[in-house]
């Protein structure tokens, strides 16, 4: 089915890592688990949060790969590097600005999540989102989330004056139109600071 | 006798658990393009029972494919049922019969393993009595092989002693139901979690034990439903409640109580409910009384402000649900939690709707199915009494013998081990059951095991308790052998036969019906496969509780499983009990209980000062025979660590990492710490899926709850202290 969108909302993760252990059962990278999965400080919360690749719609890990080896798609998905041209020199993996693309050493290549691309491409939901006991990874019309969840979606992030928007949703708390994460976005610093309003 | 025939190590060696980490064909097998074939299954693990496609390919499990079509789980798994695969083709799986020699085992031939066990169990019934052996049944079984357990034992070996590790699990629960509402079950489709106003979970860590419920009760929470979570751990789904109460190991009926008490007081009842539909509320109302929320307060650590608030919004919602697992459950006051929590949905009126109901979270793989149709020691298939004539008469005329050859109820499954360990009772066969992990007190049942005369086991892995055995009958695997199971909702499922046991291992059925014949009861035992066995069932329960007479394995596969009762073809099944306040007591109405505050059987103390409780991690399942196999699942949790909270681990300058020594009146085990705010200042953790030194049970102690005989898990008594280094291993 067209029309579905991923959506990430760390609120409802419980941390128990089947996006993790399905990834890698997925066929076309079998045995390699693409997912991002953290506990954000286990002393002093149960708090995790596992996330994919937000498939930015200027990629920054494209834009600087020496090799031209990631692509984006027509589709809005940025693909895992290209084997004949990664050189792994981990360019990506230090500029990405969410921290995703991995070198994966015993292939000398940076991958990532594609979104499932041979299962999204046939009409089936990504690997993650189909299992996610929580489902805080899911995959369904942009209408069906507006329908279900108290969060609302987000895809604008600020990293300083760095404005990315993606093709994966965060879910936010309702009044949040954007989303930042340094403290300095928030503050006053004149009329002309590309700033986003705090909410 | 029954002593390890060899050092715990050489049988490691032997017999793992060793990790398997990669599919049968490998993780890269693009050449091979034929397609595997997908069976449409459930997974093993726990009693969601969550529907998944297995792929299979060469009478080989080699991956899995999410199953969306299926209502209850729509393709959701925990990382133990994408794991599940892993459990086949696994090198340490059991191809023979084994029988026990001097310095370990060797592969037998199965008339010798079969002969020989059938002989001793003769030999002891004739040297001591019938009632000399004993079997032990479990939980993860289908229902079909739960039914021949207890049918095996009470007509074939004619022993009363037959009980099931189900009684480790959720048994106070299904007294507590049983004794208020006339049923044991679960009253609520898991549908209707999403139409409730307020959510309680109390002992209910569902984030970890039943992964994909969290869904539901998130979807709840997105439509504006308000969540309590009681529980001495901040557990995952505890970081989204609207209320947490962070009630003290062993002290929820004072909350619950309280909880009561204030619903009472401030005239949140529905009267009008209770005087239609249930007896007994004044004396329930006068054993709350004098639970005020400010004496509650001092019991269980829970501010008395937070218990008004928890008890308002649950008596001014008439959509509440309040769901309890084992951290309510295992208690020696296990019952009377459990009817506390009955006793707040019946006062307000909470039951029999959509959205409102008290539901008990069954654990075990087949939990609910497991536990209906006669391994429990005092009951008959239907969820029929084994003391009741009629019942009596009913099924012994299913199974074509008198009335009068039925023996009479047994020990539960703590009191088979108390006799065997006092010598009442010399042998035992035993499946599907790992007591040397599971039960409390394992230094205990060591003992009892090693004063066994016979010991025979039906495992596909050698477990820690297998270890122990005279002989071990090589069985199946949950997917070598069709069956149903019924999951957390009373939904009978289907489960679809994937592959054939590898090598000369066979299926359980097979066996236990093999032995039935050398025990000279074959007649009884006409069984080729798991079919038969169903239809039998069916009779068996049928005008029982549990009537399964309506369902057959073609109605199953129509509608996704069916809710029992359903007793008869056309019938639908019954997807929620109590509609209309009608309860299964003769007189159709629900029992209020009498309520009574009782002390914990291991109090803390100046020389235990800590509560120590136990339960699980997501990536393990029971005692870990299949999931200590699984390498994905072992990386996850590879330890059991003690969670302390940072104030007590200061006290003893213990961080992060560092061993520590767990001390109760029964024993003692040293373990790494996890310095952790999740938890009460006065309370450690331990999960219990772990044998030996590492084993959460060496610590726990055998006091029973006086009326479902369930152990006390949930509290012990401990101290800890830095350690240099690791203890033991074993």
């Amino acid at each position: 089915m067209f029309g579905r969108e991923f959506y990430v909302d760390p609120s409802r993760c419980i941390g128990c890592q089947s996006c993790l252990k399905a990834c890698e059962e997925c066929d076309t990278h079998r045995g390699i688990s693409m997912i991002n999965f953290d506990f954000v400080d286990r002393r002093e919360s149960i708090a995790t949060a596992a996330y994919v690749c937000w498939h930015c719609d200027e990629p920054t890990c494209a834009q600087v790969c020496p090799a031209d080896a990631i692509k984006k798609y027509d589709d809005g998905i940025v693909g895992s590097s290209l084997k004949p041209r990664c050189i792994g020199c981990s360019n990506c993996v230090l500029a990405c600005p969410f921290g995703i693309p991995k070198l994966v050493p015993e292939y000398e290549q940076m991958m990532k999540c594609d979104m499932c691309y041979d299962r999204t491409s046939v009409g089936k939901k990504p690997m993650c989102a189909t299992v996610c006991p929580s489902q805080a990874l899911t995959y369904v019309t942009p209408e069906t989330i507006a329908a279900t969840r108290r969060e609302k979606p987000v895809n604008t992030f600020w990293f300083g004056n760095q404005k990315i928007t993606t093709k994966v949703y965060m879910m936010a708390p309702a009044d949040a139109g954007e989303i930042a994460i340094d403290v300095a976005d928030y503050t006053w610093e004149g009329e002309n600071e590309l700033v986003p309003q705090a909410f | 006798m029954a002593k390890l025939p060899s050092t715990q190590e050489e049988l490691s060696r032997r017999f793992g658990p060793h990790l398997n980490y990669n599919p049968p064909a490998g993780w890269q097998r693009d050449a091979d393009k034929r397609g595997d074939q997908l069976v449409k299954t459930h997974c093993c693990f726990c009693g969601q029972q969550c529907g998944i496609q297995l792929k299979v390919r060469d009478n080989r499990v080699t991956g899995f494919e999410p199953w969306e079509e299926f209502p209850f789980n729509r393709g959701m798994l925990c990382p133990k049922g994408v794991k599940r695969y892993l459990q086949g083709n696994h090198p340490d799986r059991l191809m023979d019969p084994l029988m026990r020699t001097a310095d370990g085992f060797r592969a037998a031939t199965w008339d010798e393993a079969l002969d020989f066990t059938a002989r001793r169990l003769r030999e002891l019934q004739e040297q001591y009595g019938p009632d000399s052996v004993a079997v032990y049944g479990g939980a993860s079984l289908t229902t079909e092989k739960s039914y021949l357990m207890g049918k095996f034992a009470r007509v074939a070996l004619k022993t009363r002693h037959i009980d099931y590790n189900g009684r480790l699990c959720m048994v106070s629960a299904g007294t507590a139901y049983k004794a208020a509402l006339g049923v044991d079950r679960a009253p609520n489709p898991w549908n209707d979690i999403m139409q409730a106003e307020v959510l309680m979970a109390i002992g209910a860590n569902v984030g970890e034990c039943a992964p994909i419920t969290t869904d539901y009760i998130w979807r709840a929470r997105d439509k504006g439903a308000k969540l309590i979570v009681a529980d001495p751990r901040f557990t995952p789904i505890a970081r989204n409640a609207d209320l947490y109460l962070p009630v003290r190991p062993g002290t929820d009926l004072a909350l619950l109580m309280a909880m009561l008490h204030v619903i009472i007081r401030d005239g949140l009842t529905d009267r009008e409910f209770i005087d239609a539909h249930t007896t007994g509320f004044e004396k329930t109302a006068e054993s709350v009384e004098p639970w005020n929320p400010r004496r509650a307060a001092d019991v269980t650590g829970v501010a008395p402000e937070a218990i008004e608030k928890a008890a308002h919004w649950i008596g001014e919602s008439r959509k509440a649900m309040l769901m309890h697992a084992r951290g309510l459950e295992h208690h020696s006051k296990g019952v009377e939690n459990c009817e506390a929590v009955v006793a707040i949905a019946l006062a307000t009126g909470n039951i029999g709707r959509e959205g409102a109901g008290p539901i008990m979270i069954t654990g075990q793989g087949n939990g609910q199915g497991g536990r209906e149709h006669g391994q429990k020691c005092d009951q008959l298939p239907g969820q029929r009494s084994l003391t009741d004539p009629a019942a009596r008469a009913h099924v012994a005329g299913v199974w074509g013998i008198s009335p009068d050859e039925l023996p009479g109820p047994g020990y539960t499954a703590v009191e088979i081990m108390n006799a065997i360990h006092a010598g009442e009772i010399k042998g035992l066969l035993s499946i599907c059951f790992n007591p040397l992990v599971s039960l409390p007190d394992a230094n205990f049942t060591r003992e009892a095991l090693e004063k066994l005369e016979f010991f025979g086991v039906i495992d596909f892995f050698l477990s820690e308790t297998a270890a122990h055995a005279d002989v071990v009958l090589a069985g199946s695997l949950q997917e070598e052998e069709e069956g149903v199971t019924a999951n957390v909702e009373a939904r009978v499922i289907h489960i679809k036969k994937a592959v054939d046991p590898p090598g000369n291992a066979r299926r359980d059925s097979e066996i236990i019906c093999d032995l039935a014949r050398r025990l000279g009861r074959g007649q009884y035992f006409p069984f080729t496969e798991p079919r038969e066995i169903f239809e039998e069932l069916r009779l068996a329960s049928r005008g029982g509780i549990a009537d399964y007479y309506g369902i057959t394995y073609e109605k199953i596969d129509q509608n996704m499983g069916v809710f029992w009762p359903c007793p008869t073809l056309d019938h639908p099944g019954t997807p929620r009990l109590f509609e209309g306040g009608r309860f299964f007591h003769p007189d159709g109405r629900a029992r209020f209980m009498r309520l009574a505050w009782r002390d914990s059987g291991d109090p803390v103390d100046a020389g235990f000062p800590v509560y120590l409780t136990t339960g699980r991690v997501v990536s393990q399942y029971l005692s870990g025979v299949q999931t200590r196999r699984i390498g994905a699942l072992v990386d996850q949790n590879p330890e059991p660590k003690v969670e302390i909270h940072p104030r007590l681990a200061e006290q003893h300058k213990i961080n992060t990492g560092d061993w520590v020594t767990v001390t109760s009146r029964r024993g003692a085990i040293t373990l790494q710490a996890m310095v952790v705010r999740t938890i009460r200042p006065d309370t450690v953790f331990i999960p219990y899926h772990w044998p030996g030194g590492r084993s959460a049970n060496r610590l726990t102690h055998r006091t029973l709850d006086p009326r479902s005989k369930i152990p006390e898990y949930k509290v012990s008594a401990c101290r800890i202290e830095k350690a240099a280094g690791p203890g033991g291993r074993w």
